[in-house]
């Protein structure tokens, strides 16, 4: 069982050297990079802090830490992947309506130059 | 000659804009507007081109429609709404949607536009099956209809014949709603549900369908099952935020 929160705690070590190496990169802007970060030290405390996990788990009725543990990282993803969600949801309709703007901004500047390059047909 | 868009709304008492959205259709487009043109002479003709990779665009300028050219692909509803929030910018009072690829027949235009002339309704759609005329629709797509018919129909608290009919025409109201709110994605039925909730009303006329002219419909078999999680999750979420009806 050991072995299971080692390997959590590795894998919480991964994301976080990854979130901050594509932050670096300005692959992920920072304010995106938070919720991960967030979850993989949560992770990695919970892999490492056992006192912690058997507390949760006596808690929630459940007999084992690990599960416990899987079920708060379960959780933790959960709620990162709804975050995004919400922001990936408004960022297309800020998107959609951007576009339709552009499109009508560019259909009335082709519009009022068309007016003035012939102003006989006004 | 077709008058221009921006003319229009300065010339003509009660203004009409025909309405085509478009994606890919430069082999039908430009036979779309001028039958268009031929039904209602003198009426602005505005194509919405859906970022088009094909010639759609040109084809319909030099057909005699101005194009209201989006700069990527939004997706059905998208492309309609632009052309409604253009059309509600510039003043128009009704907008009939003509799809791009030709099923629908423009020679309809003036039933739908008398209906919505006669001020008893925000919407009028074009249906395939009031007077049972609905011999060009796949068996799919009918057994689709058959579905959200009977679903639609408590909600409406009203009998829809052909909710999934894009000819449709829109008064000034309806207009102001659909370009602040409009259904992205497989707009026609959740349209519906969006008009009920503002207590506005339709009515159904009937209308000539025709086979596409060209290409494929964006509805095929595989997609059918998503569409029809999407529309029913959309009519769910709506009807979430219903409002009551029209007493």
């Amino acid at each position: 069982m050991d072995r299971l929160f080692d390997v959590v705690a590795v894998f919480s070590l991964v994301l976080i050297v990854w979130v901050l190496s594509s932050v670096r990169r300005a692959h992920i802007r920072v304010e995106y990079s938070v919720s991960w970060l967030l979850a993989g030290a949560a992770l990695l405390l919970l892999s490492r802090w056992r006192t912690l996990d058997d507390w949760i788990a006596a808690s929630l009725g459940i007999s084992d830490g690990f599960i416990a543990l899987a079920m708060m990282a379960g959780a933790a993803f959960f709620i990162v992947l709804y975050r995004l969600s919400l922001r990936i949801s408004g960022l297309k309709d800020s998107s959609i309506t951007l576009a339709q703007q552009v499109a009508i901004l560019e259909f009335r500047l082709e519009a009022l130059n068309e007016k003035v390059q012939t102003p006989a047909e006004r | 000659m077709t008058r221009s868009v921006n003319q229009a709304v300065s010339h003509s008492a009660k203004r009409l804009l025909v309405l085509i959205p478009a994606f890919n259709e430069e082999k039908a487009v430009a036979g779309v507007v001028g039958e268009v043109r031929s039904s209602v002479p003198g009426t602005p003709i505005l194509v919405v081109d859906d970022c088009s990779a094909d010639g759609t665009r040109g084809e319909a300028k030099a057909a005699g429609a101005q194009v209201l050219a989006l700069p990527h692909h939004l997706g059905l509803g998208g492309c309609v709404q632009a052309g409604y929030r253009l059309a509600y910018e510039l003043g128009f009072d009704y907008v009939i949607r003509v799809d791009g690829d030709g099923q629908h027949d423009p020679r309809d235009i003036p039933t739908i536009l008398n209906a919505l002339q006669q001020g008893d309704c925000e919407m009028v759609i074009g249906s395939r099956f009031v007077d049972e005329n609905g011999t060009h629709t796949s068996w799919l797509r009918a057994a689709g209809i058959v579905f959200f018919r009977a679903m639609l129909r408590p909600i409406l608290g009203r009998p829809v014949h052909d909710p999934t009919s894009g000819f449709v025409g829109v008064s000034r109201t309806a207009l102001e709603l659909f370009s602040a709110t409009f259904p992205l994605e497989y707009p026609e039925i959740e349209a519906l549900v969006v008009l009920q909730r503002k207590r506005f009303r339709f009515v159904e006329v009937p209308c000539r369908f025709r086979p596409r002219r060209t290409g494929r419909s964006t509805i095929t078999a595989v997609k059918s099952l998503y569409y029809m999680i999407h529309v029913l999750l959309g009519v769910f979420v709506n009807v979430l935020k219903f409002e009551g009806r029209r007493k």
